[in-house]
């Protein structure tokens, strides 16, 4: 006696195409059992993993003024602020995983120059103007990218954006506040902060990606729901945003077309050098190998915790048996 | 005592059977297993899940999950669970398993007409 066929009914994507699309049309979250199209699948753990290398990689620039901090009171929220990106990092992998990623492969990718991460973490930090200055500019961007993110289809990308959003905001303001400490100090502070200013206005600008009709990608995203603005959009946003901010704080940002038009109400601003942006993000920029070299450092230098966390687990695991 | 060669010029080093040829795999956090993190953020209401961490064992996986997930006073309890344990439903929105509760509508209040003049109902 045989038992009889099991014949499983062919899956039938077309439905299942349909109930995705239904889903993210309703502004219905997608969640991580649910059926997804490979690419969309794809676009997000690419996507959620640089942004995840991109707050990882984002402690090194900082993380360099820790043990010069000025005061115990800077050196206390410095610290504070780099554990954040690390919490960010965690967040995002955390959501990379629930699409089927490692996040030590993630890890292992990004060391083996197989994923990219933000090209602003990629210009030094000269002096301790630039931590007042990459919260007020760098998190300033990121913010203006993040929040929109905070309704992205996929439910734990989403969930994990709305966590960091509501720290971002710590970070920009302790950033603007130093700022603000420094130009009520001596002109040689005052030329800190300008030059500051000077080195990343611009870096930050690119951070909002290649220009619309240069950005192949950003249709698809929008389309499913991934992405909510256009990268011109975010920058537009970003510029109006920071222009009276720069005012505020006396600060000149280094454009000479930087201009209000009274039409639109919107800044017109200089043209971005792409071929800077490029030649930062494929490697090329003041700081890319000093970045992927202590990334490195980090994972095999402190490999033996791994293992004696591992030897005493298993050794309790064993007592408790 | 195992075998012993300086060949090499980096001083003497053993050669014995018992010394590996090959390196050993290192351990890697992808061993270790994925937990849920579930917080309470103040008394009164329920855990509520965070998100997920990595870690050797639970008594760590509660530490991490400290650092991780509560920075800010966001919880005065943490549950941690091995992703594993857990069992659930399919997700699936039209699944036969939650059609049974889709058609009672007279489990709900609204469901009953009751004239507006009558108090407290």
């Amino acid at each position: 006696m045989s038992a009889p066929p099991l014949d499983h009914p062919a899956v039938d994507e077309t439905a299942l195409q349909a109930y995705f699309d239904a889903t993210i049309a309703a502004e219905h979250r997608i969640e991580p059992r649910d059926w997804m199209p490979d690419g969309y699948r794809k676009t997000l753990v690419r996507q959620i993993a640089q942004h995840a290398h991109s707050e990882i990689i984002g402690m090194q620039p900082e993380g360099d003024w820790l043990l010069a901090a000025p005061s115990l009171r800077r050196k206390a929220i410095l610290l504070a602020k780099v554990q954040d990106e690390a919490g960010h990092g965690l967040y995002l992998y955390s959501a990379a995983e629930t699409l089927g990623a490692d996040r030590a492969d993630l890890t292992d990718k990004l060391i083996e120059g197989r994923q990219k991460y933000s090209s602003i973490f990629n210009y030094p930090t000269l002096n301790y103007a630039d931590v007042g200055v990459v919260g007020w500019l760098v998190d300033g961007a990121a913010i203006c990218n993040q929040v929109p993110l905070c309704r992205s289809s996929y439910g734990p990308y989403a969930r994990a954006m709305i966590r960091v959003c509501k720290e971002e905001s710590f970070h920009q303001r302790q950033g603007y506040e130093l700022l603000m400490t420094m130009m009520r100090g001596t002109d040689e502070q005052r030329a800190m902060v300008q030059d500051a200013v000077d080195r990343w206005w611009w870096p930050s600008l690119m951070m909002f990606g290649p220009p619309d009709d240069d950005s192949p990608n950003s249709a698809q995203s929008m389309a499913w729901g991934i992405k909510r603005h256009t990268n011109d959009e975010l920058r537009q946003r970003f510029v109006d945003m920071s222009v009276p901010q720069a005012e505020f704080l006396g600060v000149t940002l280094p454009d000479p077309e930087l201009s209000l038009d009274p039409e639109t109400g919107k800044h017109r601003f200089g043209a971005i050098d792409w071929d800077e942006f490029k030649r930062v993000i494929s490697g090329g920029g003041p700081r890319n190998a000093e970045r992927i070299t202590r990334r490195r450092a980090a994972r095999d230098d402190n490999a033996w915790v791994t293992e004696a966390a591992t030897a005493y687990a298993e050794k309790h695991a064993r007592a408790v048996a | 005592m195992s075998d012993v060669t300086a060949e090499g010029g980096h001083g003497a080093i053993p050669t014995g059977p018992e010394v590996p040829v090959e390196p050993q795999p290192a351990v890697s956090r992808r061993d270790w297993p994925l937990y849920e993190v579930f917080v309470r953020g103040k008394r009164g209401i329920n855990h509520v899940h965070v998100g997920s961490l990595h870690a050797p064992d639970d008594e760590m996986a509660v530490h991490a999950a400290r650092d991780l997930y509560t920075r800010r006073n966001e919880g005065v309890s943490i549950w941690v669970v091995k992703a594993a344990d857990i069992t659930a439903s399919s997700p699936d929105e039209k699944d036969p398993m939650f059609a049974p509760s889709g058609d009672k509508v007279y489990r709900h209040p609204t469901f009953y007409e009751i004239p507006e003049t009558v108090p407290h109902i």
